[in-house]
């Protein structure tokens, strides 16, 4: 049994170290991307006016109404065809760009990100306590200013335990661009067991990767947690189990 | 609008398959849910270490893997485990359905198990310490106290969980099962129309779970129904 772990991990070092590489490639560029896209969705989302919030709206219903997969799918197969379709395309330069899994992939991510974390954004925005806005607007700042000093800081305080649970998310999600042939993590694993014939050992070698991924990720926000959250400690030093129990 | 070149029926015939998966997982889930927030809140170390670990482990690794590992895993214990007990070399086959549905069971019980052991922390401990007082066993407590009260506190919870579930049938496609996206995905390679198939599949999907999220709201009214609303 074990002869076979090192056998693994021995012979397809490399494919595993790449996947790896991947993975993180992948989860790096569609959080901080997908974030970015996430915080005009969210503004315009809690606007009151309809013609407004309505897109964001839809946007965000469908991309967290269907599955990954397909939405994956749907990016690489179905507008990558109807881009295959479109004449002398294959001939042009950016051709090389456009059948290339990989900037479906990150697509697909992006936006299935932005969807999550703006849901989250909204209710974070949402939840900014009343007497605060009422302050700064008393202040005269623009409503530019308020989101800025006021409400961001606010929105990510409350907003951070979710957010962590949304980036672990994502990274789950990579996976998924092994079905469309991409080489992550997943898709190393798979070619190793096509290679092999040994699913245990190539599955539980990228699923111990992928379980010191997630838990080296916890690790590093909660430490941003505290510091986000540094304004609290310091009001209230002796009250750590009675605090504790509420941001929990 | 849309032509489906006469295989309106098959992602018809996907979509039952992806209900009848979704339901077939649900009660596996549950039943999963509560053991595991039974262990973690259990009196014993041990009980609570496997519960613990359980969850931390399933959370860490990505649905797919979990699906592929059980899938071609599942197969080669199980033939083993014949081998042994039949001392002869015999061939078994799990049906791709039932190691999908015991992949996501696995899954969402895990999640499940967070979502019934943040509810039972909710039912207040001085309903528990009335009933040790009048006699009731934990068996007792636990089908007359706290199951009743769990399924409100849990109702939220679990209506994200079945979401999520909905969408996770999708990834047993992988391993072949004719649910919607395989259909989708058969349809699309014969008929070389991606888009629509795809499209077609994408709408599926959006109404079940339009149509999960209705009934769990109407189910979140009616279990709140005796509560005094603040």
């Amino acid at each position: 049994m074990f002869e076979d772990f090192i056998y693994v991990l021995g012979k397809y070092d490399t494919w595993l170290w790449r996947g790896f590489l991947l993975t993180i490639e992948l989860l790096v560029i569609s959080v901080t991307l997908g974030t970015l896209l996430a915080i005009p969705l969210a503004v315009a989302r809690v606007s009151k006016k309809v013609w407004i919030q309505a897109l964001p709206f839809a946007f965000i219903y469908v991309f967290r109404g269907t599955p990954l997969i397909g939405q994956l799918f749907m990016m690489y197969y179905g507008v990558g065809q109807l881009i295959a379709n479109i004449d002398g395309i294959q001939d042009h330069w950016t051709w090389t760009y456009l059948r290339d899994p990989y900037w479906y992939c990150l697509l697909t991510f992006v936006l299935n990100t932005a969807a999550y974390v703006a849901e989250i954004m909204r209710g974070g925005i949402q939840n900014v306590p009343n007497g605060e806005l009422e302050a700064a607007r008393a202040c005269g700042m623009s409503p530019w200013i308020t989101y800025r000093r006021i409400i961001f800081p606010r929105m990510w305080q409350m907003i951070w335990p979710a957010y962590t649970n949304d980036v672990i998310f994502t990274l789950k999600a990579t996976s998924l661009a092994s079905t469309v042939t991409m080489m992550e993590l997943t898709g190393a694993a798979r070619k190793i067991v096509a290679r092999t014939a040994l699913p245990y050992e190539a599955f539980i070698s990228a699923g111990v990767i992928y379980l010191i991924i997630v838990y080296s990720l916890t690790f590093g926000f909660k430490g941003i947690e505290r510091y986000l959250r540094r304004s609290e400690q310091r009001n209230e030093p002796k009250t750590g189990r009675a605090k504790a129990a509420t941001s929990a | 609008m849309l032509d489906l070149y006469g295989r309106g029926w098959q992602m018809l015939e996907g979509g039952l398959v992806t209900v009848q998966l979704c339901l077939t997982v649900l009660p596996f889930m549950i039943v999963i849910g509560l053991l595991g927030a039974s262990a973690k809140l259990s009196r014993y170390r041990t009980l609570r270490v496997i519960g613990e670990s359980y969850t931390v482990l399933i959370r860490g690794i990505p649905e797919l893997l979990v699906i592929l590992l059980i899938y071609f895993g599942g197969t080669i214990a199980v033939q083993s485990l014949a081998e042994a007990i039949s001392g002869k070399e015999t061939r078994v086959d799990i049906p791709a359905f039932w190691s999908g549905v015991a992949a996501l069971a696995l899954v969402q019980g895990a999640f499940a198990s967070e979502v019934f052991r943040a509810a039972m922390q909710s039912i207040p401990i001085g309903q528990i310490e009335a009933a040790t007082a009048c006699g009731m066993t934990p068996m007792q407590i636990f089908m007359r106290i706290k199951l009743p009260q769990l399924w409100r506190f849990a109702l939220p919870g679990l209506n994200n969980l079945f979401q999520v579930l909905i969408k996770d049938t999708a990834l047993i496609s992988v391993v072949g099962v004719e649910e919607i996206m395989r259909k989708a995905a058969i349809g699309a390679g014969t008929e070389k129309a991606p888009f629509t198939f795809y499209l077609v599949a994408m709408l599926m999907f959006l109404s079940f779970t339009t149509v999960s999220l209705l009934v769990f709201n109407y189910l979140e009214k009616r279990a709140a129904r005796g509560v005094a609303r603040a």
